[in-house]
């Protein structure tokens, strides 16, 4: 334990650091998503084109992209922009799909009655579709979530200090209990912001708390699969 | 748009989105951007950088430590990673400061060179480097890559040196991947000695992996740098290189031109007392011991009079 | 575009010629196949028994979804790492396969339970008013029908484990990943990029083909039922007093 106690700040700032590099990347996916989802749900000839990028985009290996990414630009790679930047695209990757998928499960009869009502196709959005496909979106962006803060670790191969900085250290002198800590640490950070997104949710959509409705579990598989 | 009852919600979360925007945007600025680039007054500011290595990062703090005593104000940018990283860094004045390695440095700039000793390596170095970068006085203490065998082995088929290994089969090299395609790696075993080798790459840059691979055999030779305690710890045989096939390594400073001569008159003095020997007993402290980089670095400066 | 064509150059170009050493891409392409393929059928073996049992009987579900995302958090190199540590190398494809399984079998048993809990209760009741045992329907009517999302969730967990399996050769053992890791440490961008590129077309081409497998895997009736709706026309405009309905 002699480790460990000697470097509590260290273990400290690194979390804080890595608190810093998570949080912008899932912000920017959820944003940047939705309307490329909603493209995605909308027409058919972009859903397939969004998709398939899509899916491509989550195909590379992280390591890989935050070398390669700004080299082909130009721009220096250990800065944390960088990780934050990449991580984005691995973000919007998971969450253009599950986007386009709890947009899909929004009833139709539901949309057709909202027209009917009175509502514009920008009201309706917000107002109806919006809503009702909140809580799938929220499983997608807590998967989103758990999988950037576990990514941020990869940012310690390239220079940018995380967690992931205990892993290598840990690794090249032999003590274990500073890889098992940074480990622990990177699963506290990320449940910690699930649960806070959990919490969050249930704030914003209160009616998903009384109604545990027959929500297409299609689709919030699609979610928790991502 | 919104009713009265769900604006108070949705604002509230917005809030709560913009403040953490807000608490990560507002920390999150470039780290290293010191802004100190060209400050040349003793009690300015030095951004002194390490390696993605513990060793690098003991030397990086004692001259982090040797400078703040001179009356330096320094920013330490520890853990950088590969050179491709943080040389740019050093070229633009990011970074001040770094320890490296004379052979390992040169064959990055030149990749062809053909110096092997220390003094021909120093010399071409110094030539070698950007028009902003240079050299101090390189170091006594070497701590260069090396392949190392098991006692057992070398006892068994009578091997001294790398030349020893030509003829003999199924040899595995372990290292990380880059020693594929290095000069001194698989293509310079079977050039300059006629080794065939296989290889297996291993991350750890000579560490408790590669060393645990030799011991139970996965691998045969295992590149380990000359400095690191586990060569004696693990009684493994370093083999001899009489055909330089590496480059000598010394521990030198890399320093931005600026700033060459002011650090020069703290650091160099430092360089000259820091042996082989030594830098293996402070790997040694960091590695059995779990020292930290702080402690050791003050211990050694302390030991050795630099600090008051 | 420089980029990618030097790498293309690159893979295609015999780098390691001379001597005996036994370095292809084709190498690297059967190992970093055979440590997907391995731990991708650990996660079966191990995620789909346990998810169908979830959705047959509906308990577990909670403690299930928790334990997924707890794996999900797990940071790979971390794990690799310190298992690598405690194994040994020699024995690191242990350690490798069993990080890998950690991470497909979330994905895995998500896909199994959601599955069968799709499945609309009345056909359940349907089967059991027609005499079938438990097992009857979990073998007759739950697995068929829930397989379009077990393989959803098994092609899931390949793309995750490909992508990962790049780790692997950071502790001695083979795959795409020593070209990427060896790219980044030599500064050889091409060998960088064809790395990454090779991970990418493996991941594509796996997932063509569990696009394919689910296709004919599939009843038939069952996939129709699947069908999502995409409306190929905007919705009609809003109907407002007074103004006309184009």
């Amino acid at each position: 334990m002699n480790w460990l106690f000697n470097n509590l700040d260290l273990v400290l700032r690194l979390s804080l650091e890595h608190l810093q590099l998570s949080i912008p990347p899932i912000l920017i996916g959820f944003v940047v998503a939705l309307p490329l989802g909603w493209l995605a749900h909308r027409f058919r000839v972009t859903r397939g084109i969004l998709l398939t990028v899509v899916g491509l985009l989550y195909t590379i290996p992280s390591l890989a992209l935050l070398v390669a990414l700004p080299t082909a630009i130009g721009l220096p790679i250990i800065v944390p922009t960088n990780v934050i930047t990449c991580l984005s695209i691995y973000a919007v990757a998971l969450m253009v799909r599950t986007t386009a998928d709890a947009l899909d499960a929004v009833d139709p009869d539901v949309i057709q009655s909202a027209t009917a009502v009175g509502y514009s196709a920008w009201g309706r959005f917000w107002r109806v579709e919006f809503p009702l496909a909140g809580p799938v979106m929220l499983a997608g962006l807590r998967v989103v979530t758990v999988s950037t803060v576990s990514l941020v670790t990869v940012g310690s191969l390239v220079g940018v200090p995380s967690l992931g900085n205990l892993f290598i250290d840990g690794l090249q002198r032999n003590i274990p209990l500073e890889i098992a800590t940074g480990i622990v640490m990177v699963v506290v950070i990320a449940l910690a912001l699930d649960a806070l997104l959990v919490l969050l949710g249930r704030f914003i959509m209160p009616w998903t708390r009384v109604v545990k409705a027959s929500r297409n579990r299609a689709v919030e598989f699609e979610a928790a699969t991502a | 748009m919104f009713t009265a009852r769900n604006k108070g919600r949705f604002a509230l979360g917005a809030v709560v989105v913009g403040a953490a925007l807000a608490l990560s945007g507002c920390t999150s600025g470039d780290p290293l951007d010191s802004g100190s680039g060209s400050s040349s007054t003793p009690g300015g500011t030095i951004v002194v950088g390490s390696q993605a290595y513990y060793s690098n990062e003991i030397i990086a703090e004692i001259y982090s430590q040797a400078l703040e005593n001179a009356g330096f104000t320094v920013d330490r940018k520890f853990q950088i990673g590969q050179r491709d990283a943080y040389l740019p860094e050093l070229e633009n004045g990011t970074v001040d400061l770094i320890p490296e390695y004379t052979g390992n440095l040169l064959q990055f700039y030149s990749p062809d060179t053909k110096a092997t000793t220390s003094d021909d390596v120093y010399a071409e170095l110094q030539k070698a480097l950007p028009a902003n970068l240079t050299v101090l006085d390189q170091s006594p203490a070497t701590d260069q890559d090396s392949y190392n065998v098991t006692q057992e082995f070398a006892d068994k088929n009578n091997v001294k040196s790398i030349a020893d290994l030509a003829g003999l089969p199924n040899l595995v090299l372990g290292g990380n991947a880059e020693l594929q395609t290095r000069p001194y790696g698989v293509q310079g075993l079977k050039d300059t000695y006629n080794v065939d080798v296989t290889f297996t790459a291993i991350g750890d840059s000579g560490g408790p992996l590669t060393v645990a691979a030799i011991k139970d055999g996965t691998i045969t030779i295992g590149n380990i740098y000359s400095a690191d305690p586990n060569i004696a710890a693990n009684k493994l045989v370093t083999l001899l290189d009489p055909k330089g096939l590496f480059l000598a390594s010394n521990v030198v400073p890399l320093v931005n031109k600026d700033l060459a001569s002011e650090i020069g008159k703290v650091i160099n003095p430092i360089d000259a007392k820091l042996s082989a020997k030594e830098l293996s007993a402070l790997n040694a402290l960091s590695v059995n011991d779990q020292q930290s980089s702080d402690a050791i670095a003050k211990k050694w400066l302390t030991d050795n009079g630099f600090l008051k | 575009m420089n980029l990618f064509w030097d790498a293309i150059v690159w893979i295609f170009t015999p780098v390691w010629p001379r001597g005996t050493i036994v370095n292809t891409v084709v190498q690297r392409l059967g190992e970093h196949i055979l440590y997907t393929v391995i731990s991708l059928v650990v996660a079966i073996v191990i995620a789909v028994p346990i998810g169908y049992y979830i959705g047959h009987s509906g308990r577990g579900r909670q403690i299930a979804i928790g334990l997924s995302g707890a794996a999900r958090a797990l940071p790979s190199l971390g794990l690799l790492t310190i298992l690598a540590l405690a194994i040994g190398v020699g024995r690191a494809e242990i350690a490798a396969v069993f990080v890998f399984v950690l991470l497909g079998v979330p994905s895995i048993l998500a896909g199994a339970y959601a599955g069968l809990e799709a499945i609309d209760r009345r056909t359940i009741d349907a089967a059991r008013a027609v005499g079938m045992s438990e097992w009857q329907i979990l073998t007759k009517v739950e697995i068929p029908l829930g397989l379009p999302l077990l393989l959803g969730g098994i092609r899931n967990a390949a793309l995750q484990i490909v992508a990962t399996a790049t780790l692997a050769s950071y502790v001695g053992l083979g795959g795409f990943g020593i070209y990427i890791f060896g790219g980044i440490q030599s500064h050889d961008i091409p060998q960088l990029v064809g790395g990454a590129l090779l991970v990418a077309v493996l991941a594509l081409v796996l997932d063509g083909l569990f696009a394919l497998l689910q296709k004919f895997a599939v009843p038939h009736g069952v996939a129709v039922a699947m069908a999502k709706s995409v409306r190929t026309r905007p919705s009609r405009p809003t109907a407002v007093v007074g103004t006309p309905i184009s």
